[in-house]
């Protein structure tokens, strides 16, 4: 799951992100600190990623520090996914 | 006394920092008034150049147009200089009104109120009637002041890739289930100088029930057939649910903006918008001013058409020189360098040359988007604009960027 879980998310932040000459993505880029995602842009991947999997992540969860690569992210949706489970 | 050595010492390597990454800013004093011609003092102390303004937002002219200046020294006289109160306990004069009136009109909306910046009114605006139900989609380049004024509300805030249609019809589905939702661009894009495609928005937020505001700061007074703004050039007057303007740019050029359009929205703005509420009325001199300006512009379209023309020689002529430009047909033409130490580099060596334009570059703009925002007036007649654009053709020799692409010009520069 795990593998395609990044990848499902790196694609989409490519999509949702990313203009059509942009550097390619990979796993570590940093997205917030990098300036790829704004903070507020968060709103519609989390909102993505709740809905993909039927999980809740809380606002406090939520952080720009969490977002910050496709892994990190994969790593909170497992986690909150295993919570689920 | 607590500012101690380490506090200090803090602030003095941030300061350090900003310089050593060579984004410091510094002003050039102008000793003229504001117009095509001015007389600048760069840098402090130097004997003062006279030098073509290319950069202002002095869109019509109108910044010392005689006219302006008169009916202000008659504001003066007749309704005094401060009124040293907030709009809702002693700040509102008759002109206030009068003035909220005329925007209305010529806005083509239900009702307006004055803020005294176009930068309060967007800071006032979305918590006056936003609440956390409802969210807010805004284009991803929108002004830094409605992205602070968004920050400020507890709406909830998603964005789109510029100017894409599809981008936000995804979102509105998306955020189907939220209260309300307001759809929030600029008209023109400051640093791009592109305009909003309003006609297809306003059919997209009928089609899903959503609200839109649009700032129309760099287009009120010129852009549409008679200047009323970016939403007569896209045929959706009296469609729009807000605009916020200001009367810093085309409008006279002094200070003061507005919230206008549907209202009740304008009504909760007066009850609840923190900057109406808590921040001085806009000075009586300043109201006079603007209601003159509103009468040149509602008389003749003369000088929004000498804008346009100039505009449309201006880029012409650049592109034939062999600059990249954005595209456009706004009285803003970026001219890009992509470099940011080139774009500062450049603008330096225009100065020299008598010509007066700022290279903008991170973050005001993306990374590898340094340019110079070169930014046409009515107030220019063609001579300024050929001494402009013989400065621009001979510092694009020495820079040896004439004819080249956006490749080639990051080859030879660096991104």
């Amino acid at each position: 799951m795990a593998d395609e879980l990044k990848d499902i998310v790196l694609n989409y932040v490519t999509k949702e992100y990313l203009e059509d000459d942009s550097e390619p993505l990979t796993y570590d880029t940093p997205l917030i600190s990098g300036g790829i995602v704004d903070s507020f842009s968060m709103v519609s991947l989390k909102r993505f990623l709740e809905n993909k999997y039927a999980i809740a992540i809380p606002d406090a969860e939520a952080t720009p520090e969490a977002f910050d690569s496709v892994n990190k992210i994969a790593a909170l949706v497992q986690r909150f996914a295993a919570k689920k489970g | 006394m607590a500012y101690s050595d380490k506090i200090r010492g803090t602030y003095q390597a941030q300061i350090k920092g900003i310089q050593d990454a060579g984004l410091f800013k510094e002003e050039r004093f102008i000793h003229s008034p504001q117009a095509a011609d001015i007389e600048v003092e760069f840098p402090a102390g130097s004997p003062l150049k006279k030098v073509i303004n290319m950069c202002a937002n002095n869109y019509l002219g109108l910044s010392s147009h005689p006219e302006v200046v008169k009916a202000a020294h008659e504001g003066l006289e007749s309704r005094g200089y401060g009124m040293s109160s907030v709009r809702f306990i002693c700040g509102t004069q008759d002109i206030h009104r009068e003035l909220e009136h005329r925007l209305t009109e010529f806005l083509g909306t239900e009702d307006t109120l004055l803020f005294p910046s176009c930068m309060d009114a967007n800071a006032g605006v979305f918590e006056a009637v936003l609440t956390k139900d409802d969210v807010i989609i805004s284009d991803r380049l929108v002004h830094a002041s409605l992205v602070d004024g968004i920050r400020l509300c507890s709406a909830m805030h998603d964005t789109i890739k510029h100017s894409d249609m599809g981008h936000l019809e995804e979102k509105l589905q998306l955020h189907a289930g939220k209260r309300f939702k307001l759809v929030v661009t600029d008209g023109v894009f400051s640093m791009d100088g592109d305009t909003a495609k309003l006609d297809e928005m306003v059919a997209l937020c009928e089609k899903y029930d959503a609200m839109l505001l649009v700032d129309e700061s760099h287009a009120s007074g010129f852009i549409g057939k008679t200047g009323r703004g970016t939403h007569e050039k896209c045929g959706v007057v009296g469609k729009m649910d807000v605009i916020t303007t200001t009367f810093g740019k085309a409008l006279g050029g002094a200070s003061g903006g507005c919230v206008s359009g549907r209202r009740e929205l304008v009504e909760l703005c007066r009850q609840r918008a923190r900057p109406y509420l808590f921040s001085n009325t806009i000075a009586p001199v300043v109201v006079a001013g603007v209601l003159k300006v509103m009468d040149i512009i509602s008389r003749s379209t003369e000088r929004r058409d000498k804008l346009e023309k100039n505009a449309a020689y201006w880029r012409k002529g650049l592109t034939g020189a062999g600059f990249v430009l954005r595209e456009g047909d706004t009285p803003i033409v970026p001219v890009m360098f992509f470099n940011a130490k080139l774009a500062q580099d450049f603008s330096r060596a225009l100065y020299d040359e008598g010509i007066y334009a700022i290279g903008f570059f991170f973050p005001v703009v993306a990374q590898s988007q340094a340019r110079i925002r070169t930014q046409i007036s009515a107030g220019h007649e063609i001579h300024h604009l050929d001494k402009a654009l013989d400065a621009f053709t001979k510092v694009g020799k020495k820079f040896d960027i004439l004819g080249k692409t956006k490749q080639e010009i990051i080859a030879k520069y660096g991104m």
